[in-house]
């Protein structure tokens, strides 16, 4: 780490990852809806356009199956394309793209190919955007070999994450979480760095319950992890970053000293990456657990638009609270 | 943006193109013909091929005539149906043919199979979609990679593409970007059963595409390979240029089923005869014939000399071995 740092907002961070890399690679440009001028509807890439020119950071139509396949196509022919796919709502309609094409041409060509394309994009949960503008499903592409999927919490590790994937060789679908971009700062360094793909973080050290968490309850686990610790219980966040590839070792390390497992995402508890989680703690660690493992996630409904009922389907930090109550066995 | 029609050349168009460049698509046709009858025998009469096939009968003059005018370095993007891309590309008979029975020395290593051998990136055939119309995207991405290095892309696909999303999608994109791409639509008249005049609410595919897309468009005559290498030599010099995309609408007729299984008892036999006058390759020799480019000797020699090629090239892939299964997990992430 070096020694000079710099406090970002974590969607600074992702720019910074991305401008530095346009910056020394000319075969990396971006692609993507209102990305150019206007600065991206999130204003992600705000000032890029300036910096790099029409020819680098292209503006698209709206039509997200051909964005997609713009990425896969240049990939293929070595070049480091960055595609935005401006709500995670929009993904479906390139879900074809990334299926069957970008997770299967390394495969099917027998490792003779490979598509190095980062495919941005962001969950708007939270900002009353209702049910079309507001979904977080990262488990649907959890069933598909062949994907990275990347579900960056905090500044730093959005830049490191984001650059691993730009310099990488695989088909990366980034997730960003739109509640974190200006809100959420952080310290990076000043030197460049990356952060490997399949490598869980500690958010927090604690002894008691560790808490799996993703992107924005990231932040909801460390303050419910504060709120547990006034109660004399031990807390310890357990960021995966990546979910495709799972960091299992280190999960089940934490979950070996605590014994008891809380996992928080923003997604559909039915179905969700909280599943795969749970199951696979399981399989590694059974005789360790001292309790089930409860998942906090969104319940089994599309996200309401009325701002007063998104505040009750949005789990958070006393969800957790509760969760961790729960396997504590300090409420029954 | 215009259409402009290539149809049936007369035998004046042989002196354009030159002897040795209509031998050797003579040659490619027959190569694709032949390579197709031996597949269609290992699935229904020997039984040792499994899963879907779609074959290349009727379209021979599509792949070649396309193949022909384009360069080496030149990247081909092809379709379910592309057993003759990758031969028309130059991928020898025996790495197909490998690849259909599932062999580690298959263009794929055996991991695609039928809809995909048309992956062979050293000799530009790069990639081979088997959902339909999903290659035109990816073709337009290539051609982007491609702009000012003199290189482009063609990206075949059938009538059945012209209505799905990534059609629309893709088209539009490759004019806004203005890419260095070839889109050949093979229009053989069928999707599965659905026929093209019925499933496609456009007056016809080359219009649709003109006007939607503001695309230059050709209208060729499939069956004949002259016509279609010139309208895409022509299309080729354009695209090169830097003067953006360039549609061929090759009119043509699928002479088997939709899959090596299907008899295609939904189409009208009056139909099928009529087209079966105009096959490809009956078409050529009887010209090759009446000009005496070659004589009737001299074909059947030339014919030997092509099955014996896929004599050889069944006998590779019989005895090659499958990859091991441990294997496949170091294709999955790089």
């Amino acid at each position: 780490m070096g020694e000079f740092m710099r406090i970002l907002t974590y969607a600074e961070a992702v720019r910074e990852a991305v401008r530095e890399e346009m910056r020394v690679n000319p075969k990396v440009f971006i692609a993507g809806e209102d990305i150019g001028i206007y600065g991206g509807a999130q204003k992600v890439t705000k000032g890029l356009y300036e910096e790099f020119g029409a020819e680098r950071v292209i503006d698209t139509p709206i039509s997200e199956a051909a964005i997609v396949g713009l990425g896969i196509g240049a990939a293929l022919m070595g070049m480091k394309p960055i595609v935005e796919i401006m709500y995670m709502d929009f993904l479906p309609i390139a879900l074809e793209q990334i299926i069957n094409h970008a997770a299967k041409i390394r495969f099917m060509s027998g490792g003779e190919l490979k598509v190095p394309l980062t495919i941005r994009t962001q969950y708007s949960l939270g900002r009353a955007h209702g049910a079309q503008h507001s979904q977080f499903f990262p488990s649907i592409l959890l069933n598909i070999p062949g994907i990275i999927i990347v579900l960056p919490s905090t500044p730093y590790d959005a830049y490191g994450l984001m650059k691993t994937a730009i310099k990488g060789e695989n088909p990366v679908v980034y997730v960003e979480c739109c509640l974190l971009y200006h809100r959420v700062k952080g310290e990076i360094p000043d030197q460049e760095y990356t952060i490997p793909f399949g490598k869980a973080d500690v958010k927090r050290a604690g002894n008691d319950v560790t808490i799996v968490a993703v992107s924005r309850m990231v932040h909801e686990a460390l303050e419910a992890a504060k709120k547990l610790e006034e109660e004399n219980v031990s807390v310890e966040v357990v960021d995966p970053r990546t979910i495709q590839p799972l960091d299992i070792k280190t999960i089940t390390e934490s979950v070996k000293k605590t014994n008891r497992v809380v996992i928080a995402s923003d997604d559909c508890v039915f179905g969700g990456i909280g599943a795969e989680i749970a199951a696979s703690i399981q399989e590694h660690v059974f005789s360790y657990l001292d309790a089930e493992i409860i998942r906090v996630g969104a319940p089994n409904t599309p996200v309401p638009f009325s701002p007063q009922l998104e505040k009750k389907y949005m789990p958070g930090r006393e969800d957790i609270v509760k969760a961790v109550r729960r396997v504590m066995y300090l409420d029954r | 943006m215009s259409i402009i029609e290539v149809s049936s050349t007369g035998l004046d168009e042989f002196k354009d193109i030159g002897r040795d460049r209509i031998l050797g698509m003579f040659r490619d046709m027959l190569r694709i013909r032949f390579f197709e009858e031996r597949v269609e025998e290992l699935f229904l009469v020997r039984g040792l091929l499994v899963g879907p096939a779609h074959l290349y009968f009727g379209q021979e003059a599509i792949a070649v005539g396309v193949c022909s005018s384009i360069n080496p370095d030149d990247v081909v993007l092809s379709n379910h149906r592309g057993h003759g891309h990758a031969l028309a590309k130059g991928i020898p008979a025996k790495y197909v043919m490998a690849e259909l029975f599932g062999k580690a020395t298959g263009t794929c290593k055996g991991l695609g199979g039928s809809m995909h051998v048309c992956m062979y990136p050293k000799l530009g055939a790069l990639y081979s979609s088997a959902i339909v119309g999903s290659n035109i995207p990816i073709a337009v991405g290539v051609g982007f990679a491609l702009r000012n290095t003199g290189r482009i892309a063609v990206c075949f696909f059938g009538d059945g593409a012209v209505n799905t999303g990534a059609f629309h999608e893709g088209l539009n994109m490759a004019s806004y970007l203005k890419v260095p791409v070839i889109f050949v639509c093979e229009n053989n008249q069928y999707a599965i059963s659905m026929k093209a005049s019925r499933g496609i609410a456009a007056r016809s595919i080359a219009e649709r595409v003109s006007y939607s897309y503001n695309m230059l468009c050709y209208v060729v005559d499939g069956n004949d390979v002259l016509s279609v290498y010139k309208a895409s030599l022509e299309a080729s010099s354009r695209v090169r240029g830097g003067m953006g995309p360039v549609f061929l609408e090759c009119r043509t007729y699928r002479l088997k089923g939709h899959g090596v299984y299907d008899k295609a008892e939904y189409r009208d036999k009056s139909e099928y005869a009529e087209w079966a006058e105009k096959d490809p390759i009956a078409l050529l020799k009887n010209r090759l014939l009446q000009s005496n480019m070659l004589s009737p000797r001299e074909i059947s020699d030339l014919e030997d000399e092509v099955r014996r090629e896929i004599d050889e090239a069944e006998l590779f892939a019989q005895n090659s071995q499958v990859l091991e299964f441990s294997e496949l997990y170091s294709f999955v992430y790089g």
